[in-house]
């Protein structure tokens, strides 16, 4: 009987079964912010435990709150902060070199195919684009993580998704993963995998499978995952180029980790997106999702561009095409928020940032801030955001506040028009 | 350590897909102790006629519907409820994390099919919940009694006797 990736990838990190159905793995990654981890921290150190299990396989990041805001955050930061420096964690990233955790730690190599990753973070199923295992937990599970190395999990069961046809003008991976979650649901994958694959996700860059994999957690999903192949290597070579002789030995290399053709999935389900129209999220689950044409005219106050899902450079060269020559609507506040500093570099050269502040946007720091109403765009009252992040609960970007998530495309038509409207119009 | 208190007044929040936002808002993920949570327990909960300063001081028990603790890998949704002496909550189902984050506080997150889920929310307004881990059942006393046998994974139940994940990981890794 053949296997899937993440069966391949359980049996190759697996160091103990407590029981048949659960799992004890290995880590190769685990990585640590500054909201979820400094509980973690603190409790170690109560316990008389303050140890790492290995420091070259933590990776530090302060990026929910940043630049810190008030006395807690800054107390927040500085628990990590001071912890990294004691247990000598060499790859933490501070103000100045930090970014959104899930944007991140791709663009320095830290994730690999085959690898097991963990976070306090329910986004960390974003690094499953890389053909990895990488699933969000809790405080407690990222402390034993910390410690020792390990986390439990129950075995995988997989949903099999097969991504067809071709992705029409103004339909985006974040438009495919909107319309998938609504067709799932919130809970349609809890406890699985969402394995990606088919010929729509095989010309998919890393940016757009790590927008698939991102929001797989939105439908329940322990980790989305696509297949490593040659686009994967292409995007970690600068890391790679000296493990491999050559780029075609990295892409037979990460091939061992490709599910077998007699693989069992509990689910299969195929999804051709050639009709497929650009998606909105309309109420306060991420599976209540229109097709933008329902939505038109519904007027928006703040228009957010930003997030593990949609702040790296390919989102902001391709809402910039919208927004090159136009300015956003006198009613809206546009917030860019560029995930990493790299991202950020690589659209100033590219004259994105100049475009953005024409059209109006204002563009600042990368953090998450924004997408989990702690800083930097949070919202009032009955007001609304077009926004690019992966949750719409009530309250999740201010107490009271409605967020619609789309495209960065639909999102800068948005900003443009004052209202939700069909962005292929801009195009 | 020893097991924590697994019974008490209910608390029904008859709605699914209750997320963590709702649970403890990330507005509040700023505190560094769990005590500090306690007074914005469900404080953005959006369900008809509750109130949280109300409806949850002096329950031991959350009974509910589909999909609980949905969304955020926060264990503050967990140790909002433990500070305010909940251990139990009782579901049809529950999100992967917020279930794992209960086990491994050495709570108990206990799945019970939709018919019993209606039969406890029939119960009337003071219900009261008694939970017998050893014989995985659990008695329910309002407007009458009813019992109902529930599983645990023996993984989850050697997280909830060893009193957490970080003791028994410590034990034995």
């Amino acid at each position: 009987m053949g296997k899937t990736i993440t069966e391949k990838i359980f049996d190759a990190h697996r160091r103990d079964n407590p029981t048949p159905e659960n799992v004890i793995l290995d880590l190769d990654v685990v990585m640590c912010h500054e909201i979820t981890t400094p509980i973690a921290v603190t409790d170690l150190e109560a316990r008389g435990m303050d140890r790492v299990f290995d420091p070259d396989k933590i990776k530090v990041v302060i990026d929910h709150v940043t630049p810190s805001k008030d006395s807690k955050t800054a107390t927040q930061a500085k628990i990590l902060r001071d912890w990294a420096r004691r247990h000598k964690i060499r790859d933490f990233f501070d103000v100045g070199r930090n970014g959104v955790c899930h944007a991140l730690f791709p663009e320095k190599g830290f994730i690999r195919p085959g690898y097991t990753v963990i976070m306090g973070d329910s986004h960390t199923c974003t690094h499953g684009a890389f053909g990895a295992f990488a699933a969000g937990v809790g405080t407690t599970d990222l402390e034993v993580g910390i410690l020792k190395g390990v986390c439990s999990f129950r075995l995988p069961k997989t949903i099999k998704i097969t991504i067809t046809g071709t992705l029409p003008k103004g339909v985006y991976a974040k438009d495919v993963i909107l319309y998938i979650i609504r067709q799932l649901s919130v809970n349609g994958a809890t406890d699985a995998i969402m394995e990606f694959v088919g010929p729509v996700v095989d010309t998919m860059s890393m940016e757009s499978r790590m927008t698939l994999c991102n929001m797989a957690i939105e439908a329940g999903a322990t980790c989305g995952v696509c297949l490593p192949d040659r686009v994967t290597a292409e995007y970690l070579w600068p890391f790679i180029k000296d493990e491999y002789a050559s780029l075609e030995m990295a892409v037979n290399d990460f091939a061992q980790w490709h599910s077998d053709a007699d693989a069992v999935y509990w689910k299969e389900l195929t999804y051709d997106i050639s009709g497929l129209v650009p998606q909105i999220t309309y109420g306060f689950k991420p599976d209540e999702v229109k097709d933008v044409t329902e939505m038109e005219g519904r007027p928006v106050d703040q228009v957010y561009m930003g997030s593990c899902t949609n702040g790296r450079i390919e989102d902001l060269r391709e809402a910039a095409k919208v927004l090159m020559g136009r300015t956003i609507a006198a009613t809206v506040r546009g917030i860019l928020s560029p995930a990493t500093p790299q991202v950020y570099n690589q659209a100033l050269s590219e004259g994105l940032i100049s475009i953005f502040m024409a059209a109006g946007f204002c563009v600042t720091n990368p953090t998450c801030g924004a997408c989990l109403g702690m800083s930097n765009g949070v919202l009032a009252e009955g007001e609304i955001c077009a926004s690019t992040t992966n949750r719409n609960f009530n309250g999740r970007m201010g107490k009271g506040g409605i967020v619609h998530l789309m495209s960065p495309v639909s999102a800068a038509a948005a900003a443009v028009a004052g209202h939700i409207t069909d962005p292929r119009k801009y195009l | 350590m020893i097991m924590k208190n697994f019974s008490g007044k209910a608390v029904f929040l008859d709605r699914s897909d209750i997320n963590t936002d709702e649970i403890i808002p990330a507005k509040y993920l700023t505190e560094n102790t769990k005590i500090a949570l306690q007074p914005f327990v469900l404080e953005d909960l959006k369900l008809g006629g509750f109130d949280p300063k109300r409806d949850v001081l002096g329950k031991g028990v959350v009974v509910t519907r589909a999909n609980f603790g949905c969304g955020s890998s926060r264990e503050h949704a967990v140790w909002v409820f433990e500070v305010n002496d909940i251990n139990v909550v009782i579901a049809e189902s529950f999100a992967r994390i917020f279930r794992q984050n209960m086990y491994n506080c050495g709570m108990l997150a206990i799945e019970l099919p939709r018919e019993e889920i209606n039969i406890l929310l029939g119960l009337g307004d003071d219900v009261e919940i008694a939970v017998d881990l050893a014989k995985g059942e659990l008695t329910a006393t309002g407007d009458k009694t009813v019992t109902c046998r529930f599983t645990l994974n023996e993984f989850d139940r050697k997280l909830v006797e060893a009193g957490g994940w970080l003791t028994y990981a410590d034990k034995n890794y």
